[in-house]
């Protein structure tokens, strides 16, 4: 299904020869002037010869040269530019890199593109479907990279990725309304997680004031309501957490007229250091624990309360960047993968399918025994494909690592330029060298091409 | 007459009978049939929409302004469509440095993919149709240099550049595109070309036809889709590059991607800028990309060693 056998031109000469010899002499002479024409050959190939020579095949030979003298290119190093390569901290994170990048990428593309693949076999609109995924392709790895900047934003505000993340993540966890506020200093002590603990113990029927400080009161939840202290003559134990901002006239530890309960605050009885019952403070920032049985108790405010906020992860730090990247890559590469796969499943001639299953095969099964087998070619060539690709990458990594992880984000391909033309670089002999090493890993592709190349032919 | 060289499944369609009444047939049929067709038909709306969020957060992001931009996050243009300016688009077509690496974009592209499609087209034509020593030889060579890494020819051809003076220039750009164009050009139009029945060129040779008058008169007319193909994969590659101009052009030969990337460093405050100038340079390859996409697809499926 990808390159097709080219057996005709094989045949070619013989059967001139044969249609010449059948027709004479006549015949002959005009054979003669079709069988000459070498120098005409080369007429056509020159201009190509020409460019080949020139930009790939010399260049190779230049390189091998070059990356064994130093980086004026005056004194021959030998091997040392290659020593370097492996030992230099930057050149051999992007060799560790480049690693993970070939270990993990193409295998995910290829997976990817074949599930999509069989997916959209039967789907009525796989059209649509395949267009979408294939679109990247057309972007500019440019362009590509400057999209997943965006995504990636670290402010949650900003970039949608986080945005994502904080929703889920708040969708669990509801978020604290309260972050770094404290509990007015004497009141309690700091235990665990940021707990606040009374310092106090309480019995049930006994009032606990909960003052607190830290913030601005237009930072309150909206819903809340002026604060009151719980009346009288219960028997539970109860109270009320505040926003104590204890303003000119107003009294620290007290509950002033203007000032605001701390609605949604999760409180909690502890009785010999085990929470015996927990509730949530109401829109006046009064609670209650009704159904405790006689003892001393102590007030809990968990430090969950006070929470900073979920904000996201750091993908473009040095710790994530070389994944988030990786993902943008996928983005790309999977409409390629599905659609070639796409191609090879719409090849498999129906008959073997249909005659496994008539022999009693499960969908499984067939899909196992005889789908696999028959696209397992085309997934060889999807994936070596992907992994040259991969080798070469410089765009998604120099436009999506900002400046401070672009370090971390190294590639050979990245780091091939920056030793060679960025700033601060211009050691052309190990730039050539890093140039060979690349040259050598797509080695073992370059011979899976030609193998395939001649098999085909036959 | 048909090609046999360049895949002609439905590219993107897939089979040609999506819902026929025959039941439990594929996979697909399968999975649908365990999982309920709904729950994948959600499934695959849920990836195409994680395929379509990022172009649409570049392109709101182009429609809002700057300060909006550091504000709050594209989405909210969607519930705030007040934000909606083409401010940053004017902005940007007033840039006459802007202005001018889109016109060298297209003065590195459109000649790169005109002197690869014909050079390529008279080689693909000679090794598939012409006797000569070494043809063999010589087809493996171009099979070879289809993956050889651009990385190995930056420092030499920028030394060969600098000793002939046309470094920074956009004849050299050209021509280093057109040069690594060509393995992949050459194999395409050569596997196209070996496909055509000899019977067609044979007749022509009768007729007492040159080689320049089968070439002109029977191969390119037979091989216009492969080289439509060759000629729309040709043209992205080329106008999509950073690296090749990156080295080889100077300040008045850069492209568009060349002259945006000096905004990335301070990628917050320049995002309207980027993300203009990002989505118009994406215009014209998505343009080509739903016209043409038919050949796309089949030069991708032919070519896939690039």
């Amino acid at each position: 299904m990808t390159v097709g056998p080219a057996g005709t031109t094989e045949a070619t000469p013989d059967r001139r020869d044969d249609l010449a010899a059948a027709r004479g002499p006549q015949a002959a002479k005009s054979s003669r002037r079709k069988r000459t024409p070498g120098w005409l050959a080369l007429l056509f190939l020159l201009p190509a010869l020409v460019l080949l020579g020139v930009y790939l095949v010399y260049p190779v030979v230049y390189s091998v040269v070059r990356s064994m003298f130093d980086s004026d290119g005056n004194r021959f190093v030998g091997l040392n530019n290659y020593g370097e390569a492996f030992t230099d901290p930057s050149t051999r994170t992007a060799l560790k890199n480049n690693l993970i990048w070939v270990l993990v990428a193409p295998t995910v593309v290829t997976v990817f593109g074949l599930l999509f693949a069989v997916l959209t076999e039967r789907i009525r609109w796989a059209v649509a479907f395949r267009m979408v995924l294939f679109m990247p392709m057309a972007i500019s790895l440019f362009a590509s990279g400057v999209i997943f900047r965006l995504v990636y934003q670290e402010d949650p505000e900003l970039g949608v990725a986080n945005a994502a993340a904080v929703t889920v993540h708040d969708a669990f966890a509801a978020p604290s309304h309260y972050p770094g506020v404290r509990l007015r200093d004497g009141q309690g002590t700091v235990v665990g997680d940021g707990d606040y603990l009374t310092a106090k113990t309480y019995r049930p029927g006994d009032v606990v004031n909960l003052p607190l400080v830290g913030m601005q009161a237009t930072a309150l939840p909206p819903g809340a309501s002026g604060a009151i202290t719980p009346g009288g003559g219960s028997t539970a134990l109860r109270g009320a957490a505040w926003l104590d901002v204890a303003l000119l006239h107003g009294h620290p530890n007290a509950i002033d007229k203007v000032e605001k309960g701390a609605p949604g605050l999760t409180v909690q009885a502890v009785k010999d250091g085990a929470v015996v019952a927990t509730t949530t403070t109401g829109a006046d920032g009064t609670f209650s624990f009704p159904d405790l049985a006689p003892g001393d108790y102590r007030v809990q405010l968990p430090g969950s309360n006070f929470a900073a906020p979920f904000r996201g992860l750091t993908w473009l730090g040095p710790g994530l960047v070389t994944p988030v990247i990786i993902s943008c890559w996928i983005w790309i590469m999977t409409g390629f993968a599905m659609t070639f796969i796409a191609a090879g499943l719409a090849a498999i001639p129906r008959d073997a399918l249909e005659a496994a299953r008539v022999d009693g095969g499960t969908e499984w099964q067939v899909f196992r025994k005889v789908t696999v087998p028959l696209i397992g070619p085309v997934l060889l060539v999807v994936f070596v494909t992907l992994v040259i690709n991969v080798l070469k990458i410089f765009e998604l990594v120099y436009v999506i690592a900002p400046g401070a992880s672009q370090a971390s984000a190294n590639v050979l391909a990245l780091q091939m330029w920056q030793v060679s033309f960025g700033a601060g670089g211009g050691d052309q002999g190990l730039g050539s060298a890093i140039g060979v090493i690349l040259f050598l890993l797509v080695l073992p592709a370059m011979l899976f091409n030609i193998r395939r190349f001649r098999r085909e032919r036959r | 007459m048909t090609a046999p060289t360049i895949p002609t499944t439905d590219d993107l369609g897939g089979p040609p009978d999506p819902v026929t009444g025959s039941p439990a047939r594929g996979l697909a049929s399968r999975v649908l049939g365990r999982f309920g067709s709904g729950t994948v038909q959600v499934v695959l709306v849920l990836v195409a929409l994680f395929w379509l969020v990022p172009v649409l957060g570049l392109l709101f992001s182009s429609l809002r302004s700057e300060t909006d931009n550091a504000d709050s996050g594209w989405w909210t243009l969607l519930t705030a469509p007040a934000q909606l300016t083409l401010h940053n688009y004017s902005d940007l077509l007033a840039n006459s440095a802007i202005l001018q690496s889109f016109g060298n974009t297209l003065l590195i592209t459109v000649p790169a993919t005109v002197l690869v499609v014909v050079i390529s087209s008279l080689a693909a034509y000679a090794l598939a149709w012409i006797e000569f020593p070494g043809r063999d030889w010589l087809t493996i060579g171009v099979v070879a240099l289809l993956v050889l890494p651009i990385q190995v020819a930056l420092i030499p051809i920028a030394k060969l550049y600098g000793g002939l003076g046309v470094f920074g220039s956009i004849t050299g750009v050209v021509l280093f595109h057109v040069a690594f164009g060509l393995p992949f050009a050459i194999f395409l139009l050569r596997n196209f070309f070996s496909g055509i029945p000899q019977d067609l060129l044979e007749a022509a040779r009768m007729d007492g036809a040159r080689e320049l008058t089968v070439f002109r008169k029977v191969v390119l007319p037979i091989g216009l889709p492969a080289i439509a193909s060759l000629a729309i994969f040709q043209f992205l590659w080329v106008w999509n590059d950073l690296l090749v101009a990156l080295v080889f052009a100077d300040a008045d030969s850069a492209p568009i991607t060349v002259a945006l990337q000096t905004q990335l460093r301070q990628f917050g405050s320049n995002v309207d800028l980027l993300s203009t100038g990002s989505f118009l340079s994406m215009l014209v390859p998505l343009v080509v990309f739903f016209a043409f996409q038919r050949f796309f697809v089949q030069g991708v499926l032919a070519g896939s060693t690039k």
